[in-house]
C-alpha cells in the first residue's frame, strides 16, 4: 500500500514529514462531475420551486417582463447556488465539497492545511481560464501535463487536490491475544475488503485464517458456516 | 543466519509493541478531528494535541520502517496529517478572516500593487482619450463601439438611459449591472494569465468604448446628461476597472519576468496577492451596481446629490483601500 506518485511531503517540526498523495485527473473529473450534478440539481430545484410559487400555476417559464421580486427571489438565488457552490462549500467544509467527499479527495494548501479564503477565491476565479475553450479544456490539459496534476486555478492559489486517506477501523493488538502483528494485519485487510470479495473467496480466506490463528476447524469441517458466521468469528478473533 | 533470525524476531517484537498502541492513535485522531471543527472548552484537552502530534510522529516513523505496506501505517499517515493540519491551522472563523483581509491585508496589497495601479490607470485614461479623439474626428467609427439602437437613440436626441426605469425595475437593473461588472473585473484579472495581454485588451477595449461613446454623445449635445448619469456609480466602477487591470497586470508580469523564482512560483505569489484586491473590487462593485440601478437612471436625484453620492462612495473606497476605514484604534497608554 505504498503511496501513489506524486505525493506532497510537508516538513514538520518533529522531523517526520506529513505525506499526502496527490489526486490525479480521474479523481478530479469524478469529483467535478458529481459536484456539477449536485449544483445543477440544487439550482434547478430552487428555480422550479420559486417559479411555481411566483407564477401561481404549474409553469416554470420566466415572466416576459421580469420584476424585481422575480430576480431577487428566483433567478438570483438559483444563479448564486450554481456559481458560488464550489467557493462557499470549499470554504465551509475546509477544502471539501460533496463531490470531493464521494471521490475521496480534498483541496489543501502547500503546507498541508486547509486553504485560506483568499486562496480558495483565487482558485475558483481562475475557473474562467480553466474552462476555456469548452468543457474545462485548459484545466484538463494542465492537469494532464503537470507533475502534481494541478489546473491553472490551483497553480494560482498554491493549492493541490490530495486523496483523503480512509480511516479504516484500526484493530489493536491485545496482550495475550491469539493473533500476532501479522495476523492482525491480515484480518484487518480481510475485513476491510470483505464486501468487495466474492462470497466463495472470502469464505475460503476466512476459514484459512481461523484455522491458522484460532485453531478453528469447525468452518472447514462442515464447510457450511455461513458468510455472516465467518465474519463474526473473525471479528471476535480481533476483539471487535 | 542466526543474526538474521534475531533481527527478524526483533522487528516482529517491535511491530507487536507498536500495534498495541492503536487505541492511543485512535484517541489522538478523534481529538484532532474534534478540535479541527471548533474550540475545545477544556484547555488541557487542546494542549494534549501537541503530545498527540509527537506520539503520532514517533509511531509513524517506526511504522514506515517496520511495516511500510500495512493498514496501520496508512492509518497513522492519515491521523498524523490531520493532527498536523489541526495544530497548525486550528478552527476557521469567517468573521475574523474577513476582518483581517479588509483591515490588514488589503492596504498592504494596494501598496505593493501601486505601480501597477498607476500604469493601468494611465493606460485606461489614454485609451479613453484615444476613443474620444477617434470618434470626434471620424464620427462614423462609432458603429465599431456602440449598438445600432444606442446610435439611433442618441441621433434622436435621447440618451438610452432615459426612461430606463420604466422598462426595467431598479432591482433587476442593479443585479444585471453588478453581475456584468464583476464578471468583467474577474476576466480582466484572470486574463493576466496570458502574459498580461488579455488584461491589456480588456482594459483598452473598455477605455476605447467609453471615450468613443462620450465623444458621440457630446457631439449630439448630450454630454452633460451622460456625465450626470455616470458620476454616481462611475467614479468607483471605473476605478475598480483600473484596479482589476492592475491585478491582471501583476499576474502577467510575474509570468513574463519571474525573477529568481520559478515562473509557476512567481505566478502563484502574484495571483494570490492580487486576488485579495479583487475580493475588495467585487464588494465595491456590488455597491456601484446598486447605485447604478437605483440612483443613476432616476431623474428625481438632482445633480448635486449625484455628485455627492459618487464622490462620497469614491472617498469611501479610498479609505477602504488605504486601510483608514477599518484601522484599529490604538489602545490608550
Amino acid at each position: 500500500m505504498s503511496l501513489p506518485e506524486p505525493g506532497l511531503a510537508v516538513d514538520s517540526v518533529t522531523g517526520i514529514d506529513v505525506s499526502l498523495a496527490v489526486a490525479g485527473p480521474g479523481a478530479r473529473s469524478y469529483a467535478f462531475l458529481v459536484d456539477w450534478h449536485i449544483r445543477l440539481a440544487l439550482a434547478f430545484a430552487w428555480y422550479a420551486f420559486g417559479a411555481l410559487l411566483y407564477n401561481g400555476r404549474a409553469s416554470l417559464a420566466a415572466p416576459v417582463n421580469p420584476t424585481g421580486r422575480w430576480f431577487v427571489l428566483v433567478a438570483l438565488p438559483a444563479a448564486a447556488i450554481y456559481f458560488l457552490y464550489h467557493y462557499v462549500l470549499e470554504l465551509v467544509m475546509r477544502g471539501r465539497t460533496p463531490g470531493k467527499r464521494v471521490a475521496g479527495v480534498r483541496v489543501v494548501a502547500r503546507d498541508g492545511g486547509p486553504p485560506g479564503a483568499g486562496a480558495l477565491l483565487t482558485r475558483n476565479v481562475f475557473r474562467l481560464i480553466d474552462c476555456l475553450p469548452l468543457c474545462y479544456g485548459v484545466g484538463l490539459v494542465a492537469v494532464a501535463v503537470t507533475r502534481e496534476h494541478v489546473r491553472i486555478g490551483d497553480m494560482a492559489a498554491g493549492t493541490l487536490l490530495v486523496y483523503e486517506r480512509s480511516a479504516a477501523p484500526l484493530i489493536e493488538l491485545r496482550a495475550g491475544a491469539a493473533l500476532d502483528a501479522g495476523g492482525v494485519e491480515i484480518v484487518q485487510e480481510l475485513l476491510a475488503r470483505w464486501a468487495a470479495l466474492e462470497p466463495e473467496a472470502r469464505g475460503e480466506l476466512a476459514r484459512r485464517v481461523l484455522a491458522r490463528y484460532a485453531g478453528d476447524t469447525a468452518g472447514n469441517a462442515d464447510g457450511g458456516a455461513s458468510d455472516h458466521d465467518l465474519r463474526q468469528r473473525l471479528e471476535r478473533l480481533v476483539g471487535l | 543466519m542466526r543474526a538474521r533470525d534475531s533481527g527478524a524476531e526483533r522487528n516482529r517484537a517491535l511491530t507487536a509493541s507498536l500495534l498495541k498502541r492503536a487505541s492511543l492513535w485512535r484517541e489522538a485522531d478523534e481529538r484532532a478531528r474534534r478540535l479541527a471543527h471548533g474550540r475545545s472548552p477544556d484547555a488541557a484537552d487542546a494542549l494534549s494535541l501537541a503530545d498527540d502530534y509527537r506520539l503520532l510522529a514517533h509511531d509513524l516513523a517506526r511504522a514506515r520502517l517496520l511495516m511500510p505496506d500495512s493498514r496501520a501505517r496508512e492509518y497513522l499517515e492519515a491521523a498524523y496529517a490531520r493532527a498536523h493540519a489541526t495544530l497548525h491551522h486550528g478552527a476557521w472563523r469567517a468573521g475574523a478572516a474577513l476582518a483581517t483581509l479588509l483591515r490588514d491585508e488589503l492596504p498592504r496589497v494596494v501598496a505593493a500593487l501601486m505601480p501597477y495601479i498607476v500604469w493601468s490607470t494611465a493606460i485606461f485614461v489614454l485609451t479613453v482619450a484615444a476613443g474620444f479623439a477617434l470618434v470626434h474626428r471620424y464620427p462614423e467609427l462609432i458603429a465599431l463601439f456602440a449598438s445600432p439602437d444606442l446610435i439611433a437613440s442618441v441621433e434622436h436626441g435621447r440618451l438610452w438611459t432615459q426612461g430606463l426605469l420604466n422598462i426595467v425595475p431598479s432591482s433587476v437593473l442593479s443585479v444585471q449591472i453588478l453581475a456584468n461588472n464583476i464578471v468583467v473585473s474577474l476576466f480582466a484579472y484572470c486574463a493576466g494569465f496570458f502574459f498580461g495581454l488579455g488584461t491589456l485588451y480588456i482594459l483598452g477595449l473598455n477605455g476605447l468604448m467609453l471615450g468613443a461613446v462620450f465623444a458621440f454623445v457630446t457631439a449630439h449635445g448630450l454630454g452633460a446628461q451622460l456625465a450626470a448619469f455616470i458620476v454616481p456609480h462611475g467614479c468607483v466602477e471605473l476605478s475598480v476597472m483600473c484596479l482589476s487591470g492592475a491585478a491582471g497586470a501583476a499576474v502577467g508580469e510575474a509570468l513574463i519576468r519571474p525573477g529568481r523564482e520559478s515562473r509557476i512560483e512567481s505566478f502563484r505569489v502574484a495571483a494570490l496577492t492580487s486576488g485579495t484586491l479583487l475580493a475588495a473590487c467585487a464588494l465595491l462593485l456590488v455597491g456601484a451596481g446598486l447605485i447604478e440601478g437605483f440612483v443613476s437612471p432616476d431623474p428625481r436625484f438632482p445633480a448635486w446629490s449625484r455628485v455627492a453620492i459618487g464622490v462620497g462612495y469614491w472617498l469611501l473606497m479610498l479609505a477602504l483601500l488605504s486601510g483608514r476605514l477599518l484601522r484599529r484604534r490604538s489602545a490608550p497608554s
